[in-house]
């Protein structure tokens, strides 16, 4: 934010020091610039969440400006003056010592009372909700399953704008904490365990999460998205990544019907069986197999894989859990050698890829949308 | 005094210089003087970490660490700061100064804290080399299961943590024994409980916390240790062991252990408030009774670190409650301590001015606090920066400004001569500054959604220009640390003396020469009220002439030891077996333990 350009500053050639930096603090505070921000609610939960955190911050602020104030008046006021007499010895004074064991407990009341409330309110879990989808942590991305529409996918939690979304929580691995700051708040993730937590999007585009508890080496790069969209959007997606899923009949799909998903307008067939046979053979001999399913290989059925499934990549906007916008060239720089991206990444290549290979792999699981 | 009959008696005094001397003393004071100066070295090693991290998170994207390296440096700088730092540089001041507080001539067991010390010792040089080795501690400071298993942690770095943090247990446990048995048994005649020092109270209330803390992290640990070693499943769920059990565990230490971090500081303030306002503490009985008011509840809090494990609204409910409940007694201190500069004749010398700063720091650091005691806010700040701004201002802004103003104000009593004032001004500033650039601004990043324990940050979230401000104040911060060594180094090499009593204080320490002699008091104290030593200047009708260095012939003082020390190298041997693993250093260690403590049974004491 400190490149953001400020329009008074090409104004005033000669402005202060002091005023750009004024100008930097005051943006640096607006939270609109954070994409990861708590202040801009964006769902029911957070806003719950979010009127509890006003509550308390505004009273906070008033005892804060009174107390320090008082301190600061008192080291003014009381301060040595050469001759003075010894002030007087006072040892304390009940009435005052209760009047200000009160008041703060009043004023914890005010506080207690909506966070009770607040409390109860999101503990509940929606008793119908619209869709119920099922999230996984893993060292170091997030798996999501929707039950009802058969999908798997990964780091991409797409939902229908103003429906109640409710979220299953579990991990395969050690302790992760999800965290959509703009839709809800954090919940950790247990082993053998199932935690809930719920919203519903008011608006659509995307909104960034990331793993909040601490979870080994790359928990840094434990990011995700949340995409909001419309019932169509939406529908569209579910009918699109349903093809060839773990979750609808074993992944079982025909090549005519994996042909129909890959072609894109003016296609040719010698593309497509490109994409389709040398990427496969590509995917299946670089050892990709060994820890991803994707559609159309014999692991398009599986569920219980180590790395994310892949069946479609193409559709997905970033690759290592947020690390890289999905791009040709940053696949391939990822298919290179992911641990300069990603140094703990616990994708571990067998051989590394060759070039070929790499040519090859990159339009194969982008041409899979 | 009656010092006449026993100016020109021999000398009985044991040696006091010399390594030997140093690695034998079990006097309180010396040993006070060797836990302060391990422990800034540990905090200033701490500060380094701390230095790095803020290098590596000055900018997005930066590689200028791994993040293996990078999660070893934020989980030892956490470690060190609580345990190598902050409990160690209070450890000082119980050692050197409860003793002189309470009249008396040496703490109860002063073998044993001899044994403590070279214990911690051990027990931070356990932690520390680790680094030589590239195996650092490297699960966060609160090593949550299951990551900490073997199956996710494979390498030593856990093991090491676990031995380490066993070690110092073992040290801070026998400490806790020793300061509770010499509170209560230890006072001078007429030094009541409701007429001990402040600091003195909030102390037995510290080492209370110790005792009944440190057995349930301990056990914590030894669950850890056998999963690790033995393959046991306190913590591994394939087999049916829960990791939140190591939560419940881990906190009903970790929440008791913020408040072992706190209350002397606490005291430290309520010393160092009257003497420069030159008017009593307001409403002693009142802050005995928060202290030990907040020492309670600090056992009954400890689920407000895991708001977001999910635990069920009445868990969430009563845990917040009681949280914000600590909130009252914790009020109760800070109009008190303004109650006690209100109407004063305020001296901004150096320790004035960092025990006000602690005050105006610690006011932020406990409002953040109530904010985050509300389940569903803390589900949006716990585990971001908002966290880490928070326990900053606490342990910083509380803890170590509270301990800087007490090594002001007790140095001259401790060495003999006054840091200058200068120089103290600079560094208070400085520290001031840079603690509120460096913390401050992750008040901000946090609530915009910055996770903790992220070893970088992508561009596009925004989190740049706070991260580089804070780096900035980081390095100033890191700078006042240095005008404070420059100032013990000058000071050190000018030759002026203090006199006894410099501040004109309120408390026994101040009416014998400064160092005090071996024995501390030529004859024990007796007093008749708080303030024992503004009680005898007051009927005295002025300044007491200045104390004179006596002769301690007759009086009985322990001997010197080196048991503590094989005693001490007998449990780091013993326990750090389990990180080399292999059952000889374990049986090897026990030996050594056991001739130590064998022999120290049978040592005539002097």
């Amino acid at each position: 934010m400190s490149h953001r350009p400020f329009p008074g500053r090409r104004a005033l050639r000669w402005a202060p020091v002091a005023l750009s930096v004024i100008a930097l603090v005051l943006a640096g505070c607006s939270p609109d610039q954070y994409p990861q921000t708590t202040l801009r609610p964006k769902g029911d939960f957070a806003h719950l969440v979010d009127h509890v955190f006003r509550t308390t911050f505004v009273l906070a602020t008033v005892v804060f400006v009174l107390v320090e104030g008082a301190l600061l008046y008192a080291m003014f006021r009381f301060r040595a003056r050469p001759g003075a007499p010894e002030p007087e010895q006072t040892h304390g004074n009940t009435t005052l010592e209760i009047i200000w064991t009160i008041i703060p407990a009043a004023i914890l009341a005010v506080i207690a009372v909506p966070t009770v409330k607040t409390i109860f309110k999101t503990s509940e879990k929606p008793a119908r909700p619209d869709l119920q989808i099922e999230v996984i942590g893993h060292q170091w991305w997030w798996e999501f399953r929707y039950p009802d529409q058969k999908i798997v996918t990964a780091n991409e939690l797409h939902v229908p704008v103003g429906k109640t979304v409710s979220l299953e929580m579990t991990t395969g691995d050690v302790l992760h904490s999800f965290w959509i700051p703009q839709f809800a708040a954090k919940r950790d993730v247990f082993p053998n365990r199932y935690n809930n937590i719920w919203f519903k999007a008011e608006t659509t585009g995307y909104f960034s999460g990331q793993c909040a508890e601490f979870c080994g080496v790359e928990h840094g790069r434990m990011a995700f998205r949340v995409i909001s969209e419309t019932d169509e959007q939406f529908e569209k997606w579910v009918g699109n990544e349903a093809i060839g899923s773990p979750l609808n009949n074993s992944g079982a799909v025909t090549d005519s019907e994996l042909v129909a998903h890959l072609r894109v307008e003016g296609d040719t067939n010698a593309r497509l069986d490109s994409l389709m046979i040398k990427g496969r053979a590509a995917f299946m001999a670089g050892g990709c197999i060994g820890c991803h399913a994707m559609v159309g290989t014999p692991m398009a059925g599986m569920t219980a894989l180590i790395g994310p499934n892949l069946s479609h990549l193409g559709s997905r906007t970033s690759i290592a859990a947020g690390t890289l916008t999905l791009t040709p060239e940053n696949l391939a720089r990822w298919l290179r050698n992911p641990n300069e991206v990603k140094e703990g990444v616990l994708m571990k290549l067998p051989r590394p890829l060759t070039e070929d290979e790499i040519a090859v792999l990159v339009p194969y699981l982008l041409a899979h949308k | 005094m009656a010092t006449t009959a026993l100016d020109h008696a021999p000398a009985h005094a044991h040696e006091q210089s010399g390594l030997w001397s140093w690695i034998t003393t079990v006097d309180h004071k010396r040993i006070g003087i060797l836990y302060g100066a391990t422990a800034f070295l540990f905090f200033l090693l701490g500060g380094i970490e701390a230095l790095i991290i803020r290098l590596q998170l000055g900018a997005p994207d930066q590689k200028l660490v791994s993040p293996e390296t990078y999660n070893q440096l934020f989980t030892m700088h956490g470690t060190t700061m609580i345990f190598l730092g902050v409990m160690p540089l209070s450890a000082m001041f119980f050692n050197f100064m409860i003793p002189l507080l309470i009249g008396a001539r040496d703490v109860a067991f002063p073998r044993l804290n001899a044994m403590s010390y070279w214990v911690f010792l051990f027990g931070g040089l356990i932690l520390n080399l680790s680094w030589l080795f590239g195996a650092a501690p490297n699960a966060g400071w609160f090593g949550y299961a299951n990551l900490t298993e073997k199956q996710f942690s494979p390498g030593h770095n856990v093991d090491v943590w676990v031995v380490g943090l066993q070690v110092l247990g073992v040290a801070s446990l026998a400490a806790a024994v020793n300061f509770t048995v010499t509170i209560i048994n230890m006072r001078c005649k007429g030094m009541r409980m409701m007429r001990m020092p402040m600091f003195v109270w909030m102390s037995f209330f510290t080492q209370i916390l110790l005792l009944l803390a440190f057995p349930v992290i301990t056990v914590a640990l030894i669950f850890l240790m056998f999963d690790r070693a033995f393959g046991t499943n306190f913590y591994y769920p394939p087999n049916g062991g829960d990791p939140i059990l190591w939560q419940h565990l881990f906190w009903i230490f970790g929440h008791p252990e913020v408040y072992i971090l706190i209350l002397p500081a606490f005291g430290i303030i309520s010393e160092v408030l009257p003497v420069f306002s030159r008017k009593p503490l307001f409403g002693y009985a009142a802050m005995v009774f928060s202290g030990a008011f907040i020492a309670f509840l600090g056992f009954g809090v400890w689920s407000h670190h895991m708001f977001s494990t999910g635990m069920g609204p009445f868990a969430d409910a009563f845990f917040s409650l009681t949280t914000m409940l600590i909130a009252v007694p914790t009020g109760v201190k800070i109009f008190n301590w303004i109650g006690t500069i209100w109407g004063g004749q305020l001296q901004f010398r150096t320790p004035m001015l960092f025990a006000i700063g602690f005050i105006a720091m610690f006011i932020i650091g406990g409002l953040s606090g109530v904010m985050h005691s509300s389940p569903p806010a803390d589900l949006q700040q716990t585990d971001t920066y908002f966290v880490v701004a928070h326990f900053h201002y606490v342990l910083f802004g509380g803890s170590i400004f509270a301990l800087t103003a007490g090594a002001y104000y007790w140095f001259p009593k401790m060495f003999g001569k006054l840091l200058d004032e200068g120089l103290g001004k600079l560094h208070f500033w400085l520290m001031l500054i840079g603690f509120n650039l460096t913390f401050a601004p992750m008040h901000i990043l946090g609530l915009n959604g910055m996770p903790r324990r992220v070893y970088t940050y992508p561009a596009d979230l925004n989190f740049g220009f706070w991260n580089l401000i804070e780096t900035v104040g980081a390095f100033v911060l890191g700078l006042s640390q240095l005008v404070f060594l420059y100032n013990i180094w000058r000071t050190a090499r000018r030759s002026e003396a203090a006199p006894a009593d410099p501040w004109n204080g309120a408390t026994l320490e101040w009416s014998i020469p400064s160092p005090p002699q071996e024995f501390n008091f030529p004859e024990l104290p007796v007093v008749d009220g708080r303030d024992a030593l503004w009680e005898q200047k007051r009927k005295a009708g002025g300044p007491l002439p200045e104390p004179k260095h006596v002769s301690g012939a007759g009086i009985h003082m322990p001997n010197p030891s080196y048991w503590p020390v094989v005693a001490a190298l007998g449990v780091a041997v013993t326990l750090s077996g389990f990180i080399v693993g292999f059952p000889y250093v374990n049986i090897a260690g026990a030996a050594v333990l056991f001739l130590g403590v064998f022999k120290w049974a049978f040592e005539p004491a002097g």
